[in-house]
């Protein structure tokens, strides 16, 4: 792909360039306003640039709350560095803000000395009062403190795009393009991959094109001659390892990670879901990949998606079915049915704040004890967690794989934080991926439909539609190798163990545990999921100080790595740092008998890096 | 596609019974239901690989495990969803669904209800005893009003549903209903729904004689059925009794009125059975206590199939976009390389 770089008029006043290393952006405005658009376009742009990145959307559940008000404040947080960056940052150096409401909302978070960019036109009377402001706050003196930019950003975008015959409302839309031209110029980012992305969103209406095109690169030229912008900064591209890279979300990665092992197990995709927020977008995504072979169903509800999918998995196809928390619940009834039918079957759950309702578009890691405990009588099933968004596409193979191998329901665990959020992914080379090794039984010879691999103890995969092989299965307790209906009591205790042992035979697939950090000492951080950036970063940080902390991450949560206990008992102190109450940390306890502590937090957003820090050093002091 | 009848192909009832003991109590309903099917299935000529019975929970559901063919016991309700799931992938092989009246109507109502509106090509039969058979006798959605039960001691007070209507407001494409006893009539039915290219519904009238026995006695009854069946026939009259001698037309209000034969009615008044009149088909749903019950097909028209469709999708999207190619949907969007 060949990038070029548009070159803007020369500018009238010199401008002074300023290299930093790292630069947090927090875009905000209205929910109606586009500004998880301008954040999603202002990642990519640095992408391209080549920096590492990660982002943070935080996005109300309204679809478009009432304007100007506080609840309706909808953010986009990216952090860009030209070194390895875990996380999205805790503060902000740059506030983008295009209303009042985002100002108030925002600000405190803001690094002291901090740059801000505000919409004047949307500083009115009445907007003020919603946000709470007596006075208003860019005239009022009380931001000396930060280096304030008071741009109308709605006036400008109006006159850029004057001459299009747009309705004022239609072009005012468009102020979301300046603002991000604007910043793009602050930053030295390139702004081609944006106009790329707006002739192809809206390529059925030109006027758009030409219309967002226009404000995208107004924006861009005031920072080159308005006088008030004196320096102009850069971060360089960050020493990323060889190879070819793309921006990508966990949703995005988890949907081609989907895709990916049904192609390499040659078989066809079925993908049953049911709508719901943060989980959707791979429903979306996958959908939009018929020519893959590719079934999506979108069922009448939780249960008929999970349903559906297990009837595609009986049939041999790949099933997986995509959900959130409260999907979670309704699902668990056939979950368990898979477990005794012993069928593969992936649910991927990506997890939101609850519990109920509860924040539907902000993340939380609580769903971990209902994912592996949360069914009827003795049901166990895989658990598996992505660390972050590249690695969604890696863990969703990895999940597909082992159902298929063991015949066994696979749970996926991603949440709100990986869904949305985005960083640079190393694109794997298709060769290089994993076979996934299907092999459909059609041989009638000595057949029993509960005979076992003696190595993984998995039952034989049969296609309906293979002569000689007709049997039956379902819920009832069955016959150990025949099948047959069966209350025999040590026949069924026999089953209930057998179910289990597979299971725990996953473990022979989980590789080493990576420690980070000494091997041994005083302080190991455990996390899973998510957290691994705050807690790369945290504990990074610590050691840097001299002090003993090593952190191991877990991708695998049932069964747990079995050279996990080995490394727990090599340290002193054990912390199990997570977004609930501290559900790992329960298991850790029981499991290996060590008096673990916890570090939770349960407000809806990813743990701080600071907050962290904190919790590590007096651990360390105790 | 689904493999022709090959003549050669000799299966016979034996052929279709499992090796499992039937486990229904004597004298069940479900008995003759499954004779029937045992019956019919070696008539149509398809191997028994080919066919998969999938059931939800209740004693009518424990049907696929009588059969020697491919067969999935479910949970509660929820069958329909598994098969759609299972048909979609797999539109070759013939998918029949054995579901109960609390199976298919109270717990999987919601999936009764989406499956045949989307008209995935499964059949689908409901037997219908107006009881909870397998949780030892409390009311069901088909239970008459006061039903008197263990649960319901001083009688039900919800207002029972009608199969039939439930299937024809869902726009299924093929309506019939059934009865147990009725041999000839049940093998035709399970033909037809065989026959039919989409969602088949077949209320079956069953008998559970442990806990709601002669739930269906005018009906089934060698005495009074003949005066409390209609049976409907394509292209025929509706004309019902003993001698024949009863038949249904339109009234003044356009309500249907039963009205006997000679004395100036003749049968060129009465009402036309029309399989393909979705307004026949409702009047028929919507008889009164007064009329007799109709039995047969009450609906059957055409419409595409979802799996038909959905297969049909993913075939242009290969021709529209050429096959799957891997790499490039990870290498899409924009792209940089490091060095
Ligand atoms: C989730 C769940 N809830 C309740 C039950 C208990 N249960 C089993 S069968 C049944 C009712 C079956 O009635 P029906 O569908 O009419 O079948 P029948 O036994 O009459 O053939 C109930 C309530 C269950 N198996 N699963
Ligand atoms: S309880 Fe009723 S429906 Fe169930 S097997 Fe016995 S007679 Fe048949
Ligand atoms: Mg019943």
């Amino acid at each position: 792909m060949t990038t070029h770089i548009e070159t803007p008029p020369r500018p009238q006043v010199p401008k002074r360039h300023e290299e930093l290393d790292e630069v947090v952006i927090r875009f905000a405005g209205d929910s109606g306003d586009g500004m998880q658009l301008a954040g999603m376009q202002f990642s990519n742009e640095t992408a391209v640039a080549g920096t590492d990145l990660a982002t943070l959307p935080d996005f109300p559940a309204e679809i478009r709350a009432p304007a100007g008000t506080l609840f309706g404040v909808s953010g986009f947080q990216v952090n860009f560095s030209s070194h390895d960056i875990f996380t999205p940052g805790d503060n902000p150096d740059v506030l983008v803000m295009m209303n009042p409401a985002a100002l108030k909302v925002n600000l405190r978070d803001l690094k002291p000395g901090g740059i801000i960019i505000a919409d004047t036109a949307e500083f009115t009377e009445n907007n003020l009062k919603k946000a709470g402001f007596a006075t208003n706050p860019l005239e009022d003196g009380s931001l000396t403190k930060y280096q304030l930019f008071p741009v109308d950003i709605t006036q400008m975008t109006l006159r850029a795009v004057e001459g299009l015959n747009l309705n004022t409302k239609v072009a005012s839309r468009c102020k979301n393009f300046y603002a991000l031209g604007l910043t793009s110029w602050l930053f030295t980012r390139p702004i081609d991959p944006t106009i790329r992305w707006i002739e192809g969103r809206f390529k059925k209406t030109p006027e758009l094109v030409d219309a967002n095109i226009r404000a995208l690169k107004a924006g861009y030229h005031f920072g080159e001659t308005a006088e008030m912008f004196a320096v102009q900064y850069e971060v360089k591209p960050a020493r990323l390892a060889p190879g070819k890279y793309r921006n990508i979300t966990g949703n995005s990665a988890t949907a081609l990670g989907f895709i990916a092992a049904a192609e390499r197990a040659g078989v066809p995709l079925f993908l049953g879901s049911y709508p719901i927020t943060p989980a959707s977008d791979i429903l979306h995504e996958v959908a939009s990949y018929k020519n893959f072979n590719v079934y999506t169903f979108q069922a009448e509800d939780e249960i008929a998606a999970v349903g559906s999918a297990l009837g595609a998995a009986y049939g041999g196809a790949i099933g997986i079915c995509t959900t959130s928390g409260p999907g979670m619940l309704l699902k668990q009834e056939m979950i368990n049915l898979a477990v005794m039918v012993e069928l593969p079957l992936i649910i991927a759950d990506i997890q939101r704040a609850g519990p109920s309702t509860g924040m539907p578009t902000k993340t939380e890691q609580a769903d971990l004890l209902m994912a592996i405990y949360g069914r009827a009588s003795e049901s166990p099933v895989v658990v598996l967690a992505p660390a972050t968004p590249g690695e969604c596409f890696f863990m969703a193979f990895e999940a597909v794989r082992l159902a298929a191998k063991y015949m066994v329901p696979v749970i996926y665990m991603s949440d709100g934080y990986l869904a949305n959020g985005a960083e640079p992914w190393k694109i794997p080379k298709v060769s290089e991926l994993p076979q996934i090794d299907v092999q459909f039984r059609t041989s009638p010879e000595g057949f029993q439909p509960y005979l076992r691999d003696p190595e993984t103890l998995a039952r034989a995969w049969v296609k309906p539609g293979t002569p000689g092989l007709e049997h039956r299965i379902g819920g009832l307790a069955k016959e150990d190798v025949t099948g047959h209906v069966s209350y025999d009591p040590i026949n069924n205790e026999k089953m209930v163990r057998l179910r289990a042992e597979k299971v725990a035979r996953v473990a022979m697939d989980i590789p080493r545990t990576d420690v980070h950090g000494d091997p041994s000492g005083k302080l190991l951080v455990i996390g899973w999921g998510s957290t691994y950036g705050a807690l790369v970063e945290a504990t990074e940080r610590v050691r840097a100080q001299g002090k003993s902390v090593s952190h191991v991450h877990l991708r695998y949560l049932n069964p747990l790595p079995p050279d996990l206990k080995e490394i727990i008992h090599r340290f002193e102190t054990v912390l199990v740092a997570e977004l609930n109450t501290g559900q790992l940390l329960k298991i850790i306890r029981a499991e290996y008998l060590v008096d673990a502590k916890g570090m939770n937090k349960i407000q809806g957003y990813p743990f701080k890096v600071g907050e962290l820090m904190q919790k590590i050093q007096e651990l360390l002091e105790e | 596609m689904s493999q022709a009848a090959t003549p050669t192909l000799k299966l016979t009832r034996k052929d279709f019974m499992s090796d499992q003991e039937v486990r229904w109590c004597p004298g069940c309903g479900d008995y003759a239901i499954l004779a029937q099917m045992q019956k019919v299935l070696p008539e149509l000529g398809i191997p028994r690989d080919q066919l998969v019975f999938v059931s939800g929970i209740g004693c009518a559901s424990r049907f696929p495990y009588y059969m020697n063919t491919y067969g999935f016991h479910t949970i509660h309700g929820r069958a329909p969803a598994i098969a759609t799931g299972l048909k979609i992938s797999r539109p070759e092989l013939h998918v029949w669904v054995v579901t109960g009246d609390g199976d298919g109507l109270s717990i999987g109502g919601n999936h009764l209800i989406h499956a045949l509106r989307r008209n995935v090509d499964i059949k689908i039969l409901l037997f219908n005893n107006r009881i909870y058979g397998l949780t030892k006798g409390q009311y069901s959605p088909t239970s008459e009003l006061g039903k008197v039960t263990k649960s319901t001691p001083f009688g039900s007070l919800d207002y029972p549903i009608n199969p039939i209507e439930i299937a024809l407001g869902a726009e299924a494409t093929f309506v019939a209903r059934s009865v147990d006893v009725e041999t000839k009539h049940l093998q035709e039915t399970l033909k037809r729904a065989h026959e039919h290219k989409g969602s088949a519904f077949i209320e079956i009238l069953q008998n559970c004689n442990v806990f709601n026995d002669r739930a269906w006695e005018p009906i089934t009854d060698r005495a009074t059925k003949a005066d409390h069946q209609l049976v409907l026939e394509q292209g025929k009259p509706l004309v019902f009794g003993k001698n024949r001698e009863k038949g249904i037309r339109l009234g003044k209000d356009m309500n249907p009125e039963i009205v006997t034969l000679g004395d100036g009615v003749d049968a060129s008044q009465l009402l036309v059975h029309d399989e393909s009149n979705p307004s026949m088909a409702y009047i028929l749903s919507r008889l009164g206590p007064q009329f007799p019950t109709p039995i047969g097909v009450f609906r059957a028209v055409k419409r595409m199939t979802y799996d038909e469709g959905a297969n049909a999708q993913i075939e242009s999207a290969k021709k529209r976009l050429g096959p799957g190619d891997l790499e490039a949907i990870l290498n899409r969007g924009d792209t940089w390389v490091v060095k």
